[in-house]
């Protein structure tokens, strides 16, 4: 880790028990639906408070859950990216990508033939953009600003994002293969 | 507008993010439209499944007195060395042992305590009262060289503390808290995300081991003697592994 000693004035305790504190809870369930493991999850947001520390300062907006959430999940990011490290390293594409794996035709059948895959199941199949975006939505409740100033992309991207995000998991839950959405 | 259009929008329709205007065609062309009603069923179904079925995961007890323990430190001024120590490698490391003396810190003890009915009911307050957002520890560290001297000054008597984390049993941090009137040391562990709080005080010539588990309120609270200190320990963990662990906490020099 890098950058200052972690420091904050009473003044600044204050805002940020009041501001950033309160959303440990969506913090850490936005990293345990990225990084889809829990200790995993628990390292990139103590990591991510820590930042969160370190730059309070300069922070000045009002609404503190976006921007801790950002932190959040530019940790988990970087955690995914050293994990793929050494191996092939897929960039994500809005158009192109679809689910998380390559599957192999057979696989992708036998993948949409199990009907009966929860949605928890379905959402794991999907890449991580798209589960980032339907969990800030569905499960936190978030407005398409706030999503755009939690994933850094223009809202017109979040809003082709999520409508994506939906369709491929209905296809990934066998529930919409046949719809032109 | 046509089908096409109105099936690419049904997202954001849904969300209600299109503009006005958008969304009154929107919906005009769903009231004749029957396929793309089915379509938004769809839709919405999948929201409300999404909410409904998927788990909100909240952050585990370790994970939340981990980051209170980094916001305490930032805003301390005199920042102690410990606080950017760096996490988690620690759970893997074997707890050093320190031999606890006892008998030393008989200096002035409260009056001797019964496994009685108050005290339980006290002991169990005390630790839900401790679990209550930032208020699990007054001094947040793993090290006992760094909870036991925090001590100092703030009690009359000096706790024996030690991490039992080579046991599975990591210390979390310490607190002041009050029982039955009197200050006592309150030191908190934990055991796979489970929060164990261990309230110790002096009390004269015990030594008399442990007491049965009794349960209040879903926590179970272990009440024990050993060497002029009395110990209640209390959690909702379950009450072979609270007992063992009370057995460790209680044992002759703390010794995992």
């Amino acid at each position: 880790m890098t950058g200052p000693e972690p420091h904050l004035s009473p003044r600044e305790r204050e805002r940020f028990d009041e501001c950033v504190l309160p959303y440990l809870d969506a913090a850490y369930n936005l990293a345990r639906y990225l990084l889809r493991d829990g200790h995993e999850a628990e390292e990139a947001v103590q990591e991510a408070f820590l930042r969160a520390i370190r730059h309070f300062s300069g922070f000045r907006g009002a609404d503190g859950r976006a921007w801790i959430l950002s932190i959040v999940r530019n940790t988990c990011y970087t955690q995914l990216r050293r994990r793929r490290a050494g191996g092939e390293v897929v960039e994500f594409d809005e158009e192109t990508h679809s689910l998380e794996e390559e599957l192999s035709a057979p696989e992708a059948n036998l993948a949409r033939s199990m009907a009966a895959a929860s949605l928890h199941e379905g959402l794991g199949q999907l890449a991580t953009e798209f589960r980032e975006v339907l969990v800030l939505r569905e499960l936190e409740g978030l407005s398409y600003k706030e999503i755009a100033h939690v994933t850094g992309v223009p809202m017109g991207t979040v809003m082709s994002r999520l409508a994506r995000a939906r369709k491929h998991l209905r296809v990934a839950l066998g529930t919409g293969a046949s719809e032109g959405v | 507008m046509a089908s096409e259009h109105v099936l690419g929008r049904l997202s954001p329709f849904l969300d209600d993010e299109l503009d006005p205007v958008a969304s009154r065609e929107v919906s005009r062309h769903l009231e004749s439209c029957p396929e793309c009603s089915a379509a938004l069923a769809r839709q919405r179904e999948l929201g409300e499944g999404l909410r409904r079925d998927l788990e909100y995961h909240r952050a585990p007890d370790l994970l939340r007195a981990r980051v209170l323990r980094d916001v305490h430190a930032a805003g301390r001024p005199d920042r102690a060395r410990w606080a950017a120590a760096p996490q988690w490698r620690w759970l893997g490391a074997a707890a050093g042992i320190v031999a606890v003396v006892g008998g030393a810190w008989m200096l002035t003890a409260l009056p001797r305590e019964r496994a009685d009915d108050a005290t339980t009911r006290e002991a169990v307050s005390g630790h839900i009262r401790s679990l209550m957002a930032d208020h699990l520890t007054d001094v947040a560290s793993t090290d006992q060289h760094t909870v036991k001297p925090w001590f100092n000054g703030r009690i009359d008597f000096s706790p024996p503390v030690t991490d039992f984390a080579s046991a599975g049993y990591p210390l979390v941090g310490g607190r002041l808290d009050y029982l039955r009137g009197h200050e006592v040391a309150a030191l908190v562990y934990l055991h796979r995300k489970h929060v164990i709080n261990v309230f110790v005080w002096p009390v004269a010539g015990a030594d008399g081991g442990l007491a049965p588990a009794v349960t209040q309120r879903g926590y179970h609270a272990i009440h024990g003697t050993r060497t002029g200190m009395a110990y209640w320990v209390v959690s909702d963990l379950n009450v072979e592994e609270l007992a063992a662990f009370a057995r460790m906490v209680t044992a002759p020099s703390g010794k995992p």
